[in-house]
């Protein structure tokens, strides 16, 4: 099957000559895929540009609507679950399983508090209506003279709802590095997986870093 | 050693499990081969029904609502389940690492993967024909797409889902062609058909996202009313095509590249020659991947559009004739003077570089904003598109099967029913799509099930020729499963038209179960037909 020698790591897959080219490789695809998400979004912040073009002030009024501390404090709390992320990798790296660990846990508590904070913001516009398309009911004095603020909504909905699906894609990466790291299966040989996924952990909170000020901070 | 030769990818492992579960490129890409032609077939019945419904004016034999549903289907069939993911899928996975040397690609479960999800999203295209077809055509145009009562839901959703399968075979691909190569075998000696799929895979991981979130915003807007398409709610439907487009033109070179791929392969091959111009067919695939972008607005010159965008997007579309013609210029001069056999992968190669020719500068004719306004919706883009998909990505796509049969399965196919068959492709598609040029210019409109006594003569012989091309695909593929049966087996290890890249020189016929018993060391370029001989073992 393999024609590596019976020293070879056994995380080190038949088809890669050394340990280098396998890392290298997966390094390089994640950037890629980085890439793919990158698009995914600016397609959907082109729609933001266009929307937020077609009703500047609109969008301006409507925006009050948000709850900016909560934002703020979502902001403050990915930052945060970032550099644990971060920290994590570095511990692995210095061999520090237990540190890592606990980074890694850290990290997905920020995550977890991320997606509270998300569920209370999204539970109070249910309850008042301030919903996308044909489902917002919202008719408050604020909003009285807007023209269409139901748009709003709906950018609003469909960007943080696809960036809320990944920290909760995140959330299980995470958990399953925790299992990982845990179980020994992780150290500063082998640390391919949790640089990936801490790549991936950085493009969410990116993402979030755009997103609130385009849609917390206008005006 | 011995018993290895015997021991191929076809017969080692075995089991059904052994090839569902396979991490085996060459495996997988031959489950994508078997499913791509099978949606390759049902895509063309359903072609044969429009044409029949076309001999004649009048409803004389399918109704106007299921012609809508017939060639809805018979477009999204083809392009999203069979060209798109077919020549990557297929000939891509099963080449791609044995031309860089490679024991496999980059991330083989993913691989896997990626075949997996394509099969599920097939499985909603197929309950969309189940349950009673989708009438919107292929590019799903808001708003009627959004008030359609046809399953315009189950459909996007099969898209976007073939979308992801698109976008990890790319990242697949780029991966194994910057990081896999064998020592040595540096960019400028990789065969002409990686750069290809190089291109393709990029466009894919590229544009494919837009269309993934188009998609989503579609379904969303049918379940939800978002207002983002819908004038009503303050939204654009226009918005819906632009975001198409982006992601859909650019999907275009998706197709057409890896045949640009493959005819690069054939031609140096069957005429014994150096490829002339290495360098700018390579370039000039990663030039029509990136102008392939900024061109979309050229299918949308009447959709309300400023003079001033129309003027851009006009311009720029010329830019994309430069690189094409690079190629095909390069192609005719590879022939010069080699020694040309008309083989059946070469009648194939040399239909091509006609019907594309055709296909692109009518390309060019379309780009013309006040040509276009004429020409819009008219036969005349029906002809323009089929003469480079058809006659360009298939025509490519038959030459590649019959090119590389040998290799993939070490048996030889039956040469003068090959020959006969590629000659009746090419009578039968210029038969077929040629009087239809003239049917636009005449000012048919596409998507009609009827149409005036006028336009009867053209119809009814572009129907006629239709059957002839149906036919002739139909023989040249039973000619090639036929080779199974017949055991016309090629020697292991042999070489048929004496080509000069690693999977026929350092592999055998079918290959290994790992691609190469011992890893490959470099000894020439792809092309060096100029430096070394290189003999044939088919005569």
């Amino acid at each position: 099957m393999s024609n590596h020698n019976s020293d070879s790591p056994k995380h080190l897959k038949h088809y890669f000559a050394n340990v280098d080219q396998q890392y290298e490789t997966s390094k390089f695809a994640m950037w890629a895929f980085i890439l793919t998400e990158v698009l995914t979004f600016a397609g959907l912040f082109v729609a933001y540009i266009v929307f937020r073009s077609w009703y500047p002030d609109m969008f301006v009024d409507a925006h009050k609507l948000l709850d900016v501390n909560k934002g703020l404090m979502n902001t403050i709390v990915l930052i945060t679950s970032s550099l644990t992320m971060a920290l994590a990798i570095w511990a692995i790296q210095k061999n520090n399983r237990k540190l890592s660990l606990l980074m890694l846990i850290a990290t997905f508590v920020f995550a977890f508090c991320f997606l509270g904070i998300k569920f209370l913001e999204y539970s109070h516009k249910f309850e008042v209506g301030q919903l996308p398309g044909e489902y917002y009911s919202y008719m408050g004095p604020e909003v009285v003279h807007l023209n269409n603020p139901h748009i709003f909504f709906s950018i609003y909905f469909i960007m943080t709802g696809l960036h809320g699906l990944h920290v909760a894609i995140g959330m299980g990466l995470i958990a399953w590095l925790i299992y990982a790291t845990y179980k020994g299966n992780l150290s500063s040989e082998y640390y391919t997986p949790m640089e990936m996924i801490g790549i991936f952990w950085h493009l969410v909170d990116l993402i979030w870093i755009y997103l609130f000020p385009l849609f917390y901070l206008i005006g | 050693m011995s018993e290895n030769i015997k021991q191929n990818y076809l017969n080692h492992p075995k089991g059904l499990m052994s090839w569902l579960l396979t991490l085996d490129h060459k495996r997988i890409g031959l489950m994508y081969l078997v499913s791509g032609i099978l949606f390759f077939f049902l895509g063309g019945l359903l072609a044969l029904v429009m044409r029949m419904e076309l001999a004649a004016p009048g409803n004389d034999f399918i109704s106007n609502e299921t012609y809508n549903n017939v060639y809805t289907l018979h477009g999204a069939i083809m392009i999203f389940l069979f060209i798109i993911p077919a020549i990557p899928g297929a000939l891509g996975n099963i080449l791609l690492p044995l031309m860089v040397g490679a024991k496999d690609v980059a991330f083989p479960r993913l691989n896997l993967a990626s075949f997996y999800i394509y099969s599920f999203g097939a499985l909603f295209a197929m309950y969309t024909i189940i349950n009673g077809g989708v009438d919107t055509g292929w590019t799903f145009y808001t708003p009627y797409s959004t008030q359609s009562t046809s399953n315009v839901v189950p459909m996007t959703l099969g898209i976007f889902i073939i979308g992801f399968s698109s976008i990890l075979t790319g990242l697949n691909f780029i991966a194994t062609v910057h990081k896999m190569r064998i020592p040595g075998l540096t960019w400028y000696k990789l065969p002409l058909f990686v750069w290809a799929l190089y291109g393709t895979s990029l466009v894919q991981i590229t544009a494919t996202p837009v269309l993934a979130i188009t998609m989503v915003l579609l379904i969303l807007e049918r379940f939800l009313g978002i207002g983002i398409f819908d004038p009503a709610l303050g939204g654009d439907p226009v918005l819906y095509q632009h975001f198409f487009w982006f992601y859909s033109h650019p999907a275009v070179y998706i197709m057409i590249l890896p045949a640009f791929g493959i005819i690069s392969e054939i031609i140096p091959v069957h005429s014994r020659k150096k490829i002339w111009g290495y360098k700018f067919i390579a370039y000039s695939t990663l030039s029509i991947a990136f102008i392939g972008f900024l061109v979309w607005g050229h299918h949308m010159f009447t959709s309300g559009q400023s003079v001033f965008s129309q003027i851009v997007f006009s311009f720029i579309t010329y830019f994309v004739g430069i690189p094409t013609g690079v190629k095909i210029f390069s192609w005719i001069l590879t022939m010069y003077k080699g020694q040309v056999s008309f083989t059946p992968p070469m009648l194939y190669a040399l239909s091509f570089l006609f019907l594309f020719t055709i296909g692109g500068l009518t390309g060019i004719f379309l780009g013309a904003v006040a040509l276009d306004i004429h020409l819009h919706d008219t036969y005349f883009v029906v002809a323009h598109f089929h003469y480079v998909m058809q006659g360009g990505t298939i025509v490519a796509f038959l030459g590649g099967l019959h090119h590389w049969w040998p290799k993939t399965f070490g048996v030889m196919y039956n040469q003068t029913i090959a020959k006969i068959c590629a000659v009746g492709v090419f009578l039968g598609f210029n038969g077929t799509f040629f009087p239809q040029f003239l049917l636009g210019l005449r000012g048919m409109p596409r998507r009609y099930a009827t149409y005036s006594e006028e336009f009867v003569e053209l119809h009814s012989y572009s129907t006629f020729w239709s059957g002839i091309l149906g036919i002739s695909i139909f023989i040249a593929v039973m000619n090639l499963f036929w080779s199974f049966i017949k055991k016309n087996k090629v020697d292991p290890g042999s070489n048929p038209w004496g080509a000069m890249t690693l999977e026929w020189t350092h592999t055998s016929s079918p290959p290994h179960p790992h691609n190469f018993e011992e890893e490959p060391v470099l000894e020439h370029g792809p092309y060096d037909y100029d430096k070394v001989i290189v003999e044939k073992t088919y005569k």
